[in-house]
């Protein structure tokens, strides 16, 4: 019999074993190879962006035009473009300038699609139906071509202006999702339990439903910034989106337009469009790890 | 069934007219009007330009704008290009709408082509070779940005090894009969895959994991115990039911393949809707975009109908309050 073991060690060693849920989902997505090979590849990505002016100290907008095009050489490591600007250093600022548009873009329609769906789903009845129906509307347009739309309307493209067109026609997925949860946690005890004890709708809201709703918001807010990413880079491509010379993956990519520069000079188009592989690949894979972290069924139905 | 269907359609039409109104306040918050260019002509006088307002209706107000802008629409007429001095809207998109279905039709053909046995084959054998080759297939073809795939695919294949052109819808416009449609055919195939892209990587995942699930159900089982041929198995019972999710998905494909075709075309140079919406974006051609904006827009209203009415037929297990 095992009397003579101290109370208080077993009581330590339950405290190790017992986990809280968020741990568990900390402890299932650094399990899954996929997720953290993403996390590694991105983190990579994000600190060559950062760091930038340490890795290379040409100006990427500095434009010379009796060096164009380029081949690569020790001076300019991925030769030059068009306008005799350095691709090596437009690729490291160009991430910079992705990065943060797919960032704040996602955030912004985070929130638009956040407010909308909590709204539609607490609240229901007219204003649900109202909200909806409108998302619907919205998502009937391709939001590539509403976004060229409303490019063609406004005069000049800024970056924030440039966030909030993408941002504006993307949210209503999110919007559905949120939507979704709360109905289904609406109905729920401890929901029913919490408007018992007198609490506010606003209580019930950010303590009670949005808390058990974060798996899903999280999860697809990745995977919208992925999408942003994507279109950002479509957008510079046929030269609707950010004006050069800032340097985006989009804008270098479409310097291949010119069927010249396609064929003789892959160092200038080949590494944009493979980091924006990379870093919607890596993206996607953390959206999957944390979809399977957050909701272990889910790894079970589907890959 | 059939009054579900009712009720969808009934849903279907104030979208269609909130689509409209959309679409109508995006035209009117565009700068510039028919009149514009006359307006700044030293040779219209004031005088005639107001009188030309008044005869367009331009100073009516915006409701009954928006009602007679709607009545020409429905009417057919979709009003005069801005760029290409008057040119009837209508006669700008029906040239190019044909290309533009083409190209969809046969990236549609591509992607069942593709996807269908990929994702069956996958299920039988999951996580065998040729299982983990089309997932990581699935993955990047997420990921790719599909101008970036069109960049690759011509210059392996157009560049260096000179299978396919790389530009335009045709080589020659005299061309007729057989020859001209291998021609087509020839000058579409890289445009095609490209825009098939997206969706194959799509449907073999739903194929894959929707024939996993029937795999694995009971029917199944009792359809090998019974001593069926592993043949008929997979392709009468697993197959057929696991083309369920594709039915459904085939309606939102319209607009999946509209929308991908704007920049699929446009690293083409695919002389079709897509690239006459880009031209008229960069020439501020607004009657232009809005009547793309409405064909699309009413054609993926229509494609998400379509869709939810297919589901109910294609699986019976549906139910409906």
């Amino acid at each position: 019999m095992n009397n003579n073991i101290n109370p208080t060690m077993e009581y330590k060693q339950r405290e190790q074993q017992a986990k809280s849920p968020r741990q568990l989902a900390v402890q299932r997505f650094m399990a899954n190879k996929l997720a953290v090979t993403g996390m590694i590849t991105l983190t990579l990505i994000i600190l060559s962006a950062i760091f930038a002016p340490l890795l290379t100290n040409i100006d990427p907008t500095r434009a010379d035009l009796t060096l164009i095009e380029q081949a690569p050489s020790s001076d300019h490591l991925l030769g030059t473009d068009s306008s005799g600007r350095d691709n090596f250093a437009r690729l490291l600022y160009g991430g910079r300038i992705s990065l943060v548009i797919g960032f704040s873009a996602m955030m912004f329609s985070l929130m638009i699609g956040v407010a909308t769906g909590t709204i539609a789903g607490f609240y229901g009845g007219k204003i649900d139906s109202l909200i909806m129906r409108f998302a619907d509307l919205m998502l009937a347009l391709p939001f590539f071509v509403l976004a060229l739309t409303i490019i063609a309307i406004v005069d000049e493209v800024t970056i924030a202006l440039f966030v909030f067109v993408i941002a504006i026609t993307t949210w209503p997925n999110l919007t559905r999702i949120v939507r979704g949860s709360f109905l289904t946690l609406r109905e729920r005890e401890f929901v029913l339990s919490a408007q018992a004890l007198g609490a506010t709708n606003g209580r019930i809201i950010f303590k009670h439903l949005l808390p058990n709703a974060i798996g899903p918001i999280i999860v697809n807010a990745t995977l919208l910034m992925a999408t942003m990413i994507i279109l950002e880079s479509g957008m510079s491509f046929i030269g609707m989106g950010i004006p050069q010379p800032t340097p985006t993956w989009g804008n270098m990519l479409s310097e291949a337009q010119n069927i010249r520069i396609l064929r003789d000079h892959p160092e200038a188009w080949l590494p944009p469009g493979l980091a924006i592989l990379l870093t919607v690949l890596s993206i996607n894979f953390i959206g999957d790890g944390l979809r399977d972290a957050f909701d272990p069924r889910s790894s079970q139905r589907s890959k | 069934m059939a009054r579900y269907i009712i009720r969808r359609l009934l849903v279907f039409i104030p979208m269609l007219f909130l689509l409209t109104l959309i679409i109508f306040s995006l035209a009117k918050a565009a700068p510039g009007d028919p009149l514009t260019g006359k307006q700044l002509d030293p040779t219209v006088s004031k005088e005639v330009y107001e009188i030309q307002r008044e005869e367009l209706g331009l100073n009516d107000p915006l409701p009954t704008q928006y009602w007679n802008w709607l009545s020409s629409f429905t009417s057919g007429d979709f009003g005069q290009s801005m760029y290409y001095n008057g040119r009837s809207v209508e006669s700008l998109i029906s040239s190019r709408l044909l290309n533009t279905v083409y190209l969809g039709i046969l990236a549609y053909l591509i992607t069942l082509a593709v996807s269908i046995p990929l994702g069956i084959y996958s299920a039988r054998r999951p996580y065998s070779l040729l299982d983990n080759t089309a997932t990581t297939f699935g993955f990047v073809g997420l990921a790719i940005p599909n101008f970036f795939f069109g960049l690759i695919g011509i210059y392996i294949f157009s560049i260096h090894l000179g299978w396919f052109p790389s530009q335009s819808t045709m080589s020659d416009p005299l061309l007729t009969g057989i020859p001209a449609f291998m021609d087509r055919l020839h000058h579409m195939i890289l445009p095609a895959i490209t825009l098939a892209m997206a969706g194959t990587a799509t449907y073999m995942r739903y194929v894959r994991s929707e024939a996993l699930d029937i795999l694995g159900s009971e029917y199944i089982r009792m359809a090998k115990a019974k001593g069926m041929k592993e043949r008929t198995v997979l392709y009468k019972h697993t197959l057929r039911n696991a083309l369920i999710p594709i039915i459904t998905l085939s309606g939102y494909e319209f607009g999946i393949l509209l929308g991908g075709a704007v920049i699929t075309e446009q690293v083409f140079n695919y002389s079709g809707l897509g690239m006459l919406f880009i031209e008229s974006i960069v020439n501020r051609d607004y009657p232009v975009i809005m009547a793309i904006n409405l064909l699309l827009g009413a054609t993926i209203l229509l494609g998400n109908l379509l869709s939810d009415i297919l589901y109910s037929v294609a699986d019976p297990r549906i139910r409906y309050d």
